[in-house]
């Protein structure tokens, strides 16, 4: 588990000559969020059973702007996006995954009127994709039968009308997936959005994250599966608030994946 | 005869007026910044036909859904009554469309049973505003004329249903005693219970043409009145629902709008071959505005944001579901719709009276606090919920771009999230050589 990974960067590939099939965006939160890190070496673990050929950006990689557009700074949103189109467009990037909704929308979204048009995937729909080609196996394994909930990103869900790719792939666990009744298109922020990740909250009677993970916890379930570091973050939070650590885990969805059968 | 020029120059007032106050509301909207909403036309067409036509958004709650349906099918469908009471009142004929026979029985019929869904429905919005006091129409934000015009609607629309049928109950009686004029004619299921109740078979003749005449009279007046106050009132959606779901947008939900201006000022930043754009200065209500990064005011948002303000009719479902309001945080989308369409109102009379814009010391920001601005998730649980496509979400940007870029107004906790973009390329204090460490670990 915990052995150095060896991944390529883009340059790498760039200097072989050699043309990645996919580049993952690992994203900030995936970088250096010790929690969001081990969804990144979860995902890496699927994508090397896989044998799909990635690379990364590595230190050319830099924050999407997400956070900033949001928070009303667009100067900076767009100093961000200008950069990391002349980066992504000068490997001739095609195709990008990222296990953070966030970058996702930005990518997809957001890039092409400032000249970066990728066919950009969430890491559900590529795990999905993946498991329905056949190029990685999951049947039951690890979490068969245990009781899932999963949180839908706003940002895949809503922003996107991406709700089928992460439970098709919770499916292949043989669990029992519960839906919360906030869920798919009514289903309820974790209050991380909108750069509140990065501020206090405002003033109110309650933090979003508690009245979420109070939803989740009431489905009594053994796992709240999640597909945003974000997200992840806030529920952790949210289950550790009601001390529930110790019987509910909060996991992405790769991380299940990636466990299920020992990747 | 006399009856005949009064309804007709009533008829023509209320037209009239009502198309003044319509081209007041259209000016108002037109004040809001140029852009451009042609494209995936077929897309747009279905859209409305699904969601304000269908009102699909409308049943995700089926309660509410449904008796909105019954009014509103009501509403439009019992206006084809009022073609016959048009042409009666300026030609002084009497049920002047029952030559349809058996299909004329069929419309009537159907009026009167829709007649009576609308005056249960609305009886029944009522009670859930001022007996149940459902928590999203007792919110801060409806005190006063807001929830005053909620019930006024109501109790209008009650009203008018009585009277049409009050009058058709009259009628059928007059049609059974053979009265010259009300020949027999229509079909009378609701009606003739209300006869009969009221003991109208028991009245003289002249009483029922008085009851007839007067509900008549009523119901029509009553109609152009209420004409006129949708313009003026929460109401106008009946009207702008359409085109304001035709010109949504089609974009997936969390996708901002580029702003083209500052692209132009980064690349110049980035290369200093690059020319910066000029700004361009437009001519608003009679005065020569700069275009703002964001918006301070309702100039500075688009005509489309605008509309969406209008076509609110504060039904609250997109507070109902917003994770900042259910946490006892000062932001309700909602209100964000109101206080938009307040201030239009509010710079609209300015305009009314000096014939141009004059700066009036104010702008969005009197109405909308920082405090509701920073609490917004982008979630767009708001965008899902609004029966009508309104976007609150996209105002909030707006005004928070306005904030930030031309206040430098901002929380103290997104400075420091600016500061680490600018200069590590993420939102926390890593450098780019920490970029690969999590493959180490």
């Amino acid at each position: 588990m915990n052995e150095p990974l060896h991944i390529r960067t883009m340059a790498e590939f760039a200097a072989a000559g050699e043309v990645p099939e996919v580049l993952f965006w690992v994203g900030c939160a995936g970088s250096f969020d010790d929690r969001a890190r081990k969804i990144s070496k979860a995902f890496v673990r699927i994508l090397n059973a896989a044998k799909v050929k990635f690379a990364v950006l590595g230190q050319e990689e830099s924050c999407t702007g997400d956070p900033a557009r949001r928070a009303g700074n667009e100067f900076l949103f767009q100093m961000q996006a200008l950069n990391n189109v002349t980066v992504l467009n000068g490997y001739g990037v095609k195709r990008i995954v990222t296990a953070c909704p966030h970058c996702f929308n930005t990518l997809k979204n957001e890039y092409p009127a400032l000249g970066g048009s990728y066919e950009v995937l969430h890491h559900t729909q590529f795990i999905n994709a993946l498991l329905k080609e056949g190029r990685i196996k999951v049947e039951g394994g690890n979490f068969k039968g245990k009781r899932i909930t999963f949180h839908d990103p706003c940002y895949l869900g809503r922003g996107n009308g991406e709700y089928e790719a992460p439970r098709e792939v919770l499916l292949k666990l043989d669990a029992a997936l519960v839906e919360m009744k906030r869920s798919r298109a009514n289903g309820l922020c974790c209050g991380a959005g909108g750069a509140q990740m990065f501020k206090e909250a405002e003033p109110g009677n309650k933090e979003v994250n508690i009245e979420r993970s109070e939803e989740a916890l009431g489905m009594q379930p053994d796992i709240v599966a999640a597909g945003c570091p974000f997200c992840n973050t806030m529920l952790t939070d949210g289950v550790k608030h009601f001390n529930k650590e110790g019987e509910v885990q909060v996991k992405d969805v790769a991380e299940l994946i990636a466990e299920a059968g020992d990747l | 005869m006399i009856a005949q020029v009064l309804f007709t120059a009533l008829l023509l007032a209320g037209a009239l007026l009502f198309a003044r106050n319509f081209m007041r509301v259209r000016r108002n909207i037109l004040l809001g910044r140029d852009v451009t909403i042609n494209d995936r036309q077929g897309e747009r067409w279905a859209l409305m036909a699904r969601v304000a036509l269908g009102q699909s958004k409308m049943v995700v709650r089926p309660l509410a859904g449904i008796l909105h349906i019954i009014v509103y099918a009501g509403f439009v469908i019992i206006n084809i009554e009022v073609i016959e009471i048009l042409i009666d009142g300026m030609f002084g004929t009497h049920r002047v469309l029952s030559f349809l026979g058996g299909f004329y029985d069929f419309l009537i019929g159907s009026f009167e049973w829709l007649a009576l869904g609308v005056w249960v429905a609305c009886v029944i919005f009522l009670v859930r505003r001022n007996i149940i006091k459902l928590k999203r129409f007792v919110m801060k934000e409806l005190d006063g004329w807001p929830r005053t015009d909620a019930n006024l609607i109501l109790a209008a629309e009650i009203a008018l249903m009585s009277a049409f049928l009050v009058m058709n109950a009259a009628d059928l009686t007059l049609q059974q005693h053979g009265i010259e004029h009300y020949r027999e004619a229509g079909s009378y299921p609701v009606s003739a219970w209300i006869a009969e109740q009221a003991s109208f078979p028991a009245m003289v003749s002249g009483t029922l043409v008085l009851i007839e005449r007067a509900c008549w009279w009523f119901h029509i007046i009553g109609i152009l009145a209420f004409l006129n106050y949708i313009v003026v009132s929460k109401h106008l959606h009946i009207l702008l629902a359409f085109p304001n779901v035709w010109y949504s947008t089609l974009r997936p939900k969390t996708e901002l709008v580029n702003m083209p201006r500052v692209t132009g000022e980064v690349r110049s930043m980035l290369d200093p071959s690059v020319q910066p754009p000029v700004v361009v200065a437009h001519t608003v209500a009679g005065v020569e505005m700069a275009e703002r990064f964001g918006a301070k005011d309702v100039f500075d948002l688009s005509w489309k944001q605008l509309m969406d303000a209008y076509s609110c009719t504060e039904c609250g479902r997109c507070t109902s579901v917003c994770p900042a309001n259910l946490t006892g945080k000062l932001l309700s989308p909602r209100k964000i719709m109101m206080d938009t369409r307040d201030r239009l109102e509010e710079v609209g009379k300015v305009i009314d009276a000096k014939s141009k814009w004059e700066d009036d010391g104010k702008s969005l920001h009197v109405r909308i606090t920082e405090e509701e601005l920073w609490a917004c998730t982008t979630c767009n649980a708001c965008t899902e919920a609004c029966p009508v496509n309104i976007d609150p979400v996209g105002i909030i940007t707006d005004l928070r771009r306005y904030l930030v870029m031309e206040e430098s107004r901002t929380r103290p906790a997104l400075t420091g999230m600016f500061n680490n973009v600018e200069n590590n390329g993420a939102p926390w204090a890593f450098g780019p050589d920490q970029r690969m460490k999590w493959t180490e670990q």
